[in-house]
């Protein structure tokens, strides 16, 4: 198709807690994406970085920060920001960029340096009119109280088990295990799930994403420049960065109340279930043709609302498809076979990016002992605070 | 001495025998929105920009419900050393079609909460300093 863009090159620098200047890990996976891609950095044209918002101005200007430490070359430039859908937000301005004719080869790169423990607002003193001070002010409500809620309601609603949420954890750290940038390089057994400490009920410590430090990098370029490299290169047919539409009737991160739905009707589909729809659209593909899927588990239960929001099972039937070992290597469709966020934690502007990285290595037959025999076609979904969407399908040409 | 009664959330609720949340009201769509600090209408077929205050039903049903087990970071402000584990719940309120979260009173064990169940509106200390008691609002199991 004529909207696709190629990913040449895919890098990463492992994710762990390294304490060093998030520039370093950036640094790294746009080298090792330009590695991979076959292409100098004097050739890239447009860079596109996720900001971080925990590193001062550079995390700000997080593509100029980069770029600069790669040396400028005179590219064009921008930085987006979208909480944890940052990284979707580079890709698609790289992608538009890309599409309009602007550019052949553009630079779509995100890095984090993250503090230790919960994430808290950013910035110091009284903040009244800021709501994600102000949840932690008068709720207390950290991220994993959201984590809960949503766990605790699929409990209630669908029968979901605390085992189901833990065998969640089991399989993704087997993955990770295997996975040489992941943070966490052990496979966790149930038992080990299941008596880690409580955090907010009913998940527990090894249930919840850390946060970490890390970096991610996509080389894209216009498809004729890429068959100029390569006969077969991986495309993305489709990317979603879409908000919700008014009333949001589900409770989402930071937000003290769902909108109301007393005056206007809720929209359907939903926020949560629109958003891989608008990639599929684009891609001309469906959850039916998914291969795998990369998703959002900031909590071991998230993953299987995220499996239903993205068409790969019907409401309250992700438990089902776990249990049935369908979304494990090996099964119908495999979700997270990276490890997932479980195995390495939050770096927020690098996070999407490192999902489109993994469905690459996936589909080049690159995942060695996390492979996904045969993929051809993957998806993946993300969703930063304050209605950012984040969806990407990446397939085979 | 007694400390002053000063609420955490001026214009939130209401610190009465029977509280209530204050919603606003958009006076053109009449569409509710909480909190009720709007400086604009949210419905996107209406541009208004003037709002009524709305006091919320007080009685709803448990949405969902969790823990905090560890201290929350700042600025949250513990109402008590050592760290006591809390509870915070979702409330799903009929008439206004909306789920809004609060603190569970401290009193309140976790295997009272059942999702489904009758909750309501009560007003309880979120923190104290040396002059005031920090009041908030807080769901509570209908007894």
């Amino acid at each position: 198709m004529a909207d696709e863009v190629a990913i040449l090159g895919v890098g990463m620098h492992p994710w762990g807690k390294w304490g060093r200047n998030f520039v370093e890990y950036g640094v790294a996976a746009a080298r090792a994406a330009m590695r991979d891609a076959g292409v100098e950095w004097r050739d890239v044209q447009f860079v596109a970085g996720g900001e971080t918002i925990r590193n001062g101005y550079p995390g700000f200007v997080a593509g100029a920060a980069i770029a600069s430490a790669l040396g400028f070359n005179g590219a064009e430039v921008g930085s987006s920001y979208g909480a944890c859908a940052s990284g979707t937000q580079a890709i698609n301005l790289a992608r538009a960029q890309i599409l309009a004719g602007f550019c052949d080869v553009a630079l779509v790169v995100g890095a984090d340096t993250t503090p230790k423990g919960f994430f808290a607002p950013t910035g110091g003193g009284d903040r009244q009119q800021d709501p994600d001070w102000l949840r932690f002010r008068l709720l207390g409500a950290t991220n994993p109280v959201y984590f809960g809620l949503y766990a605790r309601r699929r409990m209630a609603l669908f029968g979901d088990t605390e085992q189901d949420f833990a065998m969640v954890k089991v399989k993704n750290s087997q993955c990770g295990a295997q996975n040489p940038n992941a943070r966490y390089p052990k496979a966790f057994s149930l038992d080990e799930v299941l008596s880690s400490p409580m955090v907010s009920d009913p998940l527990r410590l090894l249930q919840i994403c850390a946060t970490s430090d890390g970096g991610a990098a996509l080389l894209l370029t216009s498809l004729d420049y890429a068959r100029r490299h390569t006969s077969n290169p991986v495309v993305i047919a489709g990317a979603s960065t879409r908000t919700p539409r008014y009333p949001n009737t589900h409770l989402e991160m930071p937000d003290f109340a769902s909108d109301s739905a007393s005056k206007v009707a809720a929209p359907d589909p939903g926020f949560r279930d629109s958003i891989a729809q608008r990639a599929y659209e684009q891609a001309g593909l469906g959850p039916g043709d998914m291969d795998l899927a990369e998703v959002y588990d900031l909590s071991s239960a998230l993953e299987l609302d995220w499996v239903e929001a993205i068409g790969l099972a019907k409401p309250g039937e992700a438990a089902g498809l776990l249990r049935a070992g369908d979304t494990g290597i090996g099964g119908r469709i495999p979700v997270n076979p990276s490890g997932g966020l479980g195995a390495f934690g939050e770096a927020i502007p690098a996070q999407a990016i490192a999902q489109v990285c993994e469905l690459v290595w996936q589909i080049r037959g690159q995942a060695a002992g996390r492979q996904v025999e045969g993929a051809r076609v993957g998806v993946t979904a993300n969703l930063g605070l304050f209605g950012h969407g984040s969806s990407v399908v990446v397939r085979a040409h | 001495m007694s400390k002053t009664r000063t609420l955490a959330a001026p214009g939130w609720f209401t610190d009465q025998p029977q509280p209530t949340l204050l919603g606003a009201r958009c006076k053109a769509c009449h569409a509710l929105f909480f909190p009720p600090n709007q400086s604009f209408c949210r419905n996107p077929e209406c541009a208004s920009t003037e709002f009524e205050e709305w006091p919320l039903s007080r009685n709803g049903r448990l949405w969902s419900y969790t823990t905090n087990n560890y201290a929350p970071p700042a600025p949250f402000v513990a109402p008590s050393e050592p760290f006591e584990p809390f509870a915070v719940a979702a409330v799903e309120l009929e008439a206004e079609k909306m789920v809004v979260l609060g603190q569970v009173p401290r009193a309140t064990k976790l295997e009272a909460l059942e999702v489904g169940m009758k909750m309501e509106l009560v007003v309880d200390t979120l923190f104290s300093d040396e002059e005031n008691e920090y009041l908030i609002w807080k769901w509570s199991p209908v007894t």
